[in-house]
């Protein structure tokens, strides 16, 4: 069964007909060659297929592509700048050492940004929280969460209780 | 050695790719009409297949090939696309002959050297639940998959052998016909004689210690897609860690001539060893062949592949230490059985590979170490980040903590009584230590985490959290030298502007290889970062001969090789700024795009215009590059520590990690950034490792309990603590800069060291890894201590 939806991917427009057992992952992967997004797991438990769904973080491998009608979504592809400058978060996980095999990279990135853009503040502990739903295996996670905190300078509390922590 | 470019933390050269989305890995290069292939796995763990129908799947709409154990050996007669098949054919051979290992080691012109050859692409006996008993090619995945469902299997059950005692046990079935008792291999070695050493001994103290099987998890799942090219040649796109080897084995594995496949590796999602196998590309191109050639992709689940590719051998050791009263050991004898699964794979190599790179921590007049390896019927083991190493420094530092808590010595002066030293002559190897800061990075280590202070502070502790520390070390080696070839290739190709390309055979998974190498070359060519483009895709048919990423020998063999290129186009561009200059190329160097003096640093010549003239110039045009192979016949051995200190609490059983440090002898280190980022995850899988992480089976029917991200412990962000990461740099005479290996070393001492603190903590000696809240909670019960 074939349903017609639309939605915005990085502010363009797309209007076709879905198979309405395609995840959304599938969709922006396969159909419309947003590889970015990338699935890890299938189910929902690593967070490498995340995307912004009307700004929120969601794991689209158990997001189906009918659900996306009439939203605005923002992939990895859509977080620099048309003229190719990366965006704060994005040179801060650059800067920072926290990509290697980029697998979780687009996810996390997207998560971040996120948080960001929430013009929140969090602790230590809250952001990690955030970011828990992100599996990484090549990392450890130390350069995601300081690439985290710069990311969010200003809005990070200044609970660092760790003595090997160098960041800012 | 002062440098430029090396030592620098300069950003990976990947990094915008991987922060943009536009790094592409195997699955963003599938397109939508690949069609897509299956595979039936056997629910048995142990099983012989007495009838297939599978009609009814090849029956079904959409359904474009079905393939069992009967169909592999006439795949080359196919006849649905006559030519093509032909071409590849080339005498009807025995199916036994086409029996292939899949460990991803250099090839051996040594027969009795060569990998274990054990399986067929599909089989008709299964030995482990996820063997492989038919495949079917379909033009979507969900027509595959109804297909699977449709094909009808009988099967005898047999005896599932879940654990190397039932494996061991007399009269037990045989998983290989072939192979007596179940016993894939027994290399170990002796040094000395180990009875009249531990004769001679003031104490003689025992232990055995155990670790569990555990699984790589890299993000990326193994994905692939092959078809046959309009030359009738095999193409695969793979995430492999060993593009070179791949081509080989799928090879062998359909009985064709090597130059016939390709094989394509884009950036890769992780490896950890698992890619050093050849897992599913040989099913993956009979499932293109048996669909007359066209692109099938072939693409893991998480839950299939958590069993259906590798996973880390379990170990058992019993040790056995004689030691005199100053603390000096005078010997040791190592047993230990290593469960290797269902198939071969690495499982030969890895006990004894283990065993090799203990040998350079404790030299001993005797040294004995008796491995044996086992077939159950469980997901096969393989090449795992450390191979053998985590296992045999979890036993014996462990075992180490032990003899100082009888012998009531400090742990670190034991250790320290009999830690190697630079000049010593490992005798079986022949192998001599340049060298070896172990010393300091323990001294940097204590320091680091306090242990003197803490040490006074957590004693005599009675409450329900206690603390306390450990510590625990490890050698490793960088490479296989002597035991495998060493082989590693690189091209550098210089641009009109002096700007270079730089191609490997050596492979970025992640690690950053790309980056340290480009870091060499800019640093011998006297050119910024941005000028050395390094072609990241490796390609069989392009890319120059290196037997790939394992053994943590990039950035010292395949340095090697990238070292030698650069210097031969260095030396190449100062030959030609002599023909255009007359100053005699031996009085010049490159440095910051120019040719200069190399004493003054006068500039004489742009780097830029000498390129050009080697373009153009009309009669001496040629332009400048290099290929080179480099043949390492050495190995510098590394060092390291971990320090930790746990928090225990006694009625949950719940380990806390307050803080940990890894601090590393791995010679020069080329960029600090990335090699912080080594130790971070090696310590974070090593606390998985040693807290967390377990493939659990039904000893029973051997089915898989947790194998996906959910049951299977993976640490998360949550769970990670600070990471601590520390060097200790002294330059290696035998490595490129001065480097020696840092990949897979900071997994094999967290374990141990963890374990230790929770011995400091609580008086209880865990020796079977993880120390999970349930196990530890027993063991606490067990011992009296709730």
């Amino acid at each position: 069964m074939f349903k017609r939806i639309a939605f915005t991917v990085n502010g363009k427009a797309y209007n076709f007909e879905v198979d309405v057992r395609e995840s959304l992952l599938d969709v922006l992967r396969s159909h419309l060659g947003f590889t970015g997004a990338k699935q890890g797991c299938g189910v929902g438990e690593c967070g490498a297929c995340s995307v912004l769904i009307d700004g929120v973080p969601y794991d689209t491998c158990i997001y189906l592509a009918v659900w996306a009608d009439g939203k605005d979504i923002k992939t990895i592809e859509g977080v620099a700048e048309k003229n190719g400058e990366l965006s704060e978060v994005q040179k801060a996980f650059v800067e920072e050492g926290a990509v290697q095999c980029g697998f979780c990279t687009p996810g996390l990135v997207l998560t971040t940004t996120a948080l960001k853009e929430s013009g929140k503040d969090y602790t230590r502990e809250e952001l990690k929280r955030e970011l828990s739903g992100h599996l990484c295996r090549c990392t450890g996670y130390q350069s995601i969460l300081k690439a985290a905190e710069k990311s969010l300078e200003g809005h990070v509390c200044t609970c660092v209780d760790s003595p090997h922590y160098k960041g800012k | 050695m002062a440098y430029t470019v090396v030592g620098k933390s300069v950003t990976r050269v990947d990094a915008v790719a991987k922060v943009t989305g536009k790094a592409k890995y195997t699955d963003d290069f599938s397109e939508r009409d690949m069609l897509v292939g299956k595979i039936l796995h056997s629910p048995y763990a142990h099983a012989i297949v007495k009838s297939i129908d599978v009609s009814k799947a090849k029956a079904l709409a959409g359904v474009e090939a079905v393939l069992t154990y009967k169909d592999l050996p006439q795949i080359r007669y196919a006849t649905a696309m006559p030519g093509v098949i032909e071409a590849i054919a080339t005498d009807e051979v025995d199916v036994a002959e086409l029996k292939y290992g899949t460990a991803g080691h250099p090839f051996s012109l040594d027969e009795s050297h060569r990998d274990k050859e054990d399986r067929y692409i599909l089989t008709q006996k299964a030995r482990f639940v996820g063997d492989n008993i038919a495949a079917v090619v379909a033009t979507d995945a969900l027509i595959a998959s109804k297909a699977l469902k449709l094909i009808e299997v009988e099967y005898e059950v047999l005896e599932a052998l879940t654990s190397t005692d039932a494996a061991l046990k007399e009269g037990a079935p045989l998983i290989h016909d072939d192979c007596e008792g179940n016993i894939l291999a027994s290399n170990g070695y002796a040094i000395g004689n180990i009875e009249e050493a531990l004769k001679e001994s003031d104490h003689v103290i025992e232990g055995e210690y155990e670790t569990s099987i555990v699984q790589h998890c890299h993000m990326e799942n193994q994905v692939s897609h092959a078809y046959v090219d309009s030359d009738r040649r095999i193409v695969i796109m793979t995430s492999t860690q060993i593009p070179h080897i791949v081509r080989r084995i799928v090879a062998q594995s359909l009985g064709i001539s090597w130059g016939r496949v390709r094989v394509i590796k884009p950036y890769v999602g992780g490896g950890f060893g698992n890619k050093q196998d050849v897992c599913i590309e040989p099913l993956n191109v009979a499932m293109s062949l048996a669909a007359g050639g066209r692109p099938v992709k072939l693409e893991l689940s998480r839950e299939e592949a958590m069993i259906d590719t590798r996973t880390r051998h379990a170990f058992k050791f019993k040790i056995k230490t004689g030691i005199n009263k100053d603390g000096k050991i005078n010997g040791i004898h190592i047993t230990a059985v290593s469960n290797t699964g269902a198939y071969a794979s690495h499982g030969h190599s890895i006990a004894s590979s283990g065993g090799g790179k203990f040998r350079y921590l404790y030299p001993t007049k005797a040294l004995k170490y008796d491995p044996i390896t086992v077939y159950t019927n469980l997901p096969v083991a393989g090449a795992m980040r450390g191979y053998g190493t985590p296992q045999i420094f979890f036993a014996f530092e462990s075992h180490m903590e032990d003899i100082a808590k009888k012998l009531k010595m400090d742990p670190i002066e034991i250790r320290k009584k009999n830690l190697v030293e630079v000049g010593f002559v490992e005798p079986l190897s022949k192998n001599k230590i340049m060298s070896c800061s172990i010393r300091e990075c323990i001294d940097k280590g204590r320091e680091l985490i306090k242990w003197d202070a803490k040490k006074a502070l957590y004693k005599d502790q009675s409450g329900d959290k206690r603390r306390g520390v450990g510590m625990a070390c490890f050698s490793y080696a960088s490479g296989t030298y002597p035991v495998a070839l060493e082989l590693a290739g690189a091209r550098i190709v210089m641009n009109q502007d002096g700007s270079v390309q730089l191609q490997l055979g050596a492979t970025e998974i992640g690690q950053g290889s790309d980056t340290v190498f480009a870091q060499m070359v800019a640093e011998v060519l006297g050119i910024p970062m941005y000028m050395v483009h390094v072609i990241s895709t490796q390609d069989t048919d392009i890319t120059p001969f290196d037997t790939g990423s394992y053994a943590s020998r990039q950035t010292y063999v395949s340095g090697m090789a990238v070292e030698k290129a650069a210097l031969e186009v260095r030396e190449k561009v100062l030959a030609f700024a002599n023909r255009m200059t007359d100053i005699p190329a031996h009085l010049l160097d490159i440095k910051d795009q120019f040719v200069v003096f190399k004493d003054s640093g006068e500039q004489v010549i742009a780097l830029e215009v000498v390129a050009m003239q080697s373009y153009y110039d009309r009669v001496n045009a040629q332009p400048i590059t290099s290929d080179v192979s480099n043949n390492a016949r050495i190995n510098a051995i590394p060092y390291g520590v971990t320090f930790a200190e746990v928090e225990v609490d006694i009625k949950t059983g719940k380990i806390k990690i307050l803080e940990i440090f890894n601090v590393h002898d791995s010679g020069k280190i080329v960029n600090p950034l990335l090699a912080e980022g080594q130790v971070h995850g090696g310590v974070s899988m090593g606390i998985g490792y040693a807290l967390s992480e377990q493939l659990l089976f039904d000893e029973q029917t051997g089915k898989p309990l947790n194998n996906n991200l959910l049951d299977y412990k993976l640490p998360t962000i949550m769970d990670t603590p600070d990471i601590g990461a520390a060097f200790v740099e002294k330059e290696d005479p035998t490595g490129p800069f001065g480097v020696k290996s840092l990949g897979e070393p900071p997994i094999v001492s967290p374990a141990p060291a963890i374990r230790n603190a929770v011995f400091d903590a609580t008086d209880v000696a865990f020796n079977r890894i993880p120390m999970n809240p349930q196990r530890v909670f027993e063991k606490f019960k067990e011992t009296g201590l709730i």
